[in-house]
């Protein structure tokens, strides 16, 4: 497939989530100039930090002056599970340069990163592909920022709606493709049980960090020699 | 329009601090000998990190949307992504109206 066709694929991959990320854009952008940013400062933000839960998260703490330290370390806390997630999606980027490597790097968000990893368990990652399908998701949730900032305080609570959950039923759907054997309950289980307790009794992001550490140690821990997975080829260096 | 100073800075360690969790995975990549063991728990990444993202959401927030949940997983094993969004997100609409 040619460059401009990956491009458009990865695109068009991620178009439902496009779909499910303009009413949160809609709905950051409105929020944020509510907690008194400007409508410069919300697109600034957007722009540079990219990542929605960490969004909106800053904005619940924003305050005048602006608590720098307490912001930088919330996201540092909020996100650090990006860094499992490029250690993974990592061993996929061989057809990347280092400059594209760490230009795509800055378009790592959950959505995107879920669909590269479904894209290369399928065959061959392309940097089209990827910053087809990352750059679509920065458009999109830079467009609906700036539209809710400039529409101010006139949107409906979008929870009415059921867009609130538009992003659950996307992971949903999205966890259905990484299915191979009873290892993959055991994880989920591990998972998703130690994420929801945790969220339960301990306030912040630590849920994702914990749920996540359960989920690995399941599969190290059930890690068996003559498990041989069937992408062994992909995972070559290059 | 405007920018205030602090807020800018503020707006821009965010910025800073995110990228450095994107880009870390990649030095922590090459620290990381991937085979056998490493190799399973890397491979456990994704479905892991997305499994704790939606728990709370999934199991800790009401009737509706487990239930919801549910469906959307259903819906997923047989039709394609968008469908079973949409599927999901108007059980969450009706499920929430049913159950108060």
């Amino acid at each position: 497939m040619s460059a401009r066709k990956e491009f458009a694929a990865g695109a068009a991959a991620i178009s439902p989530v496009l779909a499910a990320a303009v009413p949160i854009a809609l709905l950051f952008g409105t929020l944020s100039v509510s907690k008194g940013l400007s409508v410069a400062e919300t697109a600034l933000m957007s722009m540079t930090v990219f990542a929605g839960a960490l969004q909106f998260v800053a904005i619940d703490l924003w305050g005048d002056p602006a608590p720098l330290g307490l912001l930088a370390f919330t996201a540092l806390v909020v996100n650090i599970r990006h860094v499992l997630m490029g250690a993974s999606l990592g061993r996929s980027l061989g057809g990347f340069s280092p400059v594209q490597k760490y230009a795509g790097m800055f378009l790592l968000t959950d959505e995107g990163w879920a669909f590269a990893e479904q894209r290369a368990r399928r065959g061959t990652l392309t940097p089209a592909f990827y910053f087809g399908s990352g750059l679509a998701l920065w458009l999109t949730w830079n467009t609906g920022t700036l539209a809710g900032a400039l529409l101010g305080a006139s949107m409906g609570d979008p929870a009415a709606f059921g867009f609130d959950f538009a992003f659950t039923a996307v992971f949903i759907a999205i966890l259905t493709g990484f299915w191979s054997n009873w290892r993959t309950g055991a994880v989920l289980l591990a998972s998703g049980a130690v994420s929801a307790l945790v969220k339960l009794a301990v306030p912040g992001a630590w849920y994702i960090m914990a749920g996540a550490a359960a989920g690995i140690v399941v599969a190290a821990v059930l890690h068996a020699q003559d498990d041989t997975p069937d992408e062994t080829d992909r995972l070559m260096p290059s | 329009m405007s920018l205030d100073p602090q807020a800018v800075l503020a707006i821009l360690a965010m910025a800073l601090a995110t990228y450095l969790t994107r880009v870390g995975g990649l030095w922590l990549l090459k620290l990381a000998n991937v085979k056998g063991r490493t190799r399973a728990a890397l491979d456990a990444v994704p479905p892991a990190v997305l499994m704790a993202v939606i728990a709370p959401t999934v199991f800790a927030t009401g009737p509706a949307e487990t239930i919801a949940s549910a469906i959307t997983l259903a819906a997923a094993f047989r039709l394609p992504l968008l469908a079973a969004v949409a599927i999901g997100v108007a059980s969450v609409v009706v499920l929430r109206m049913l159950l108060g």
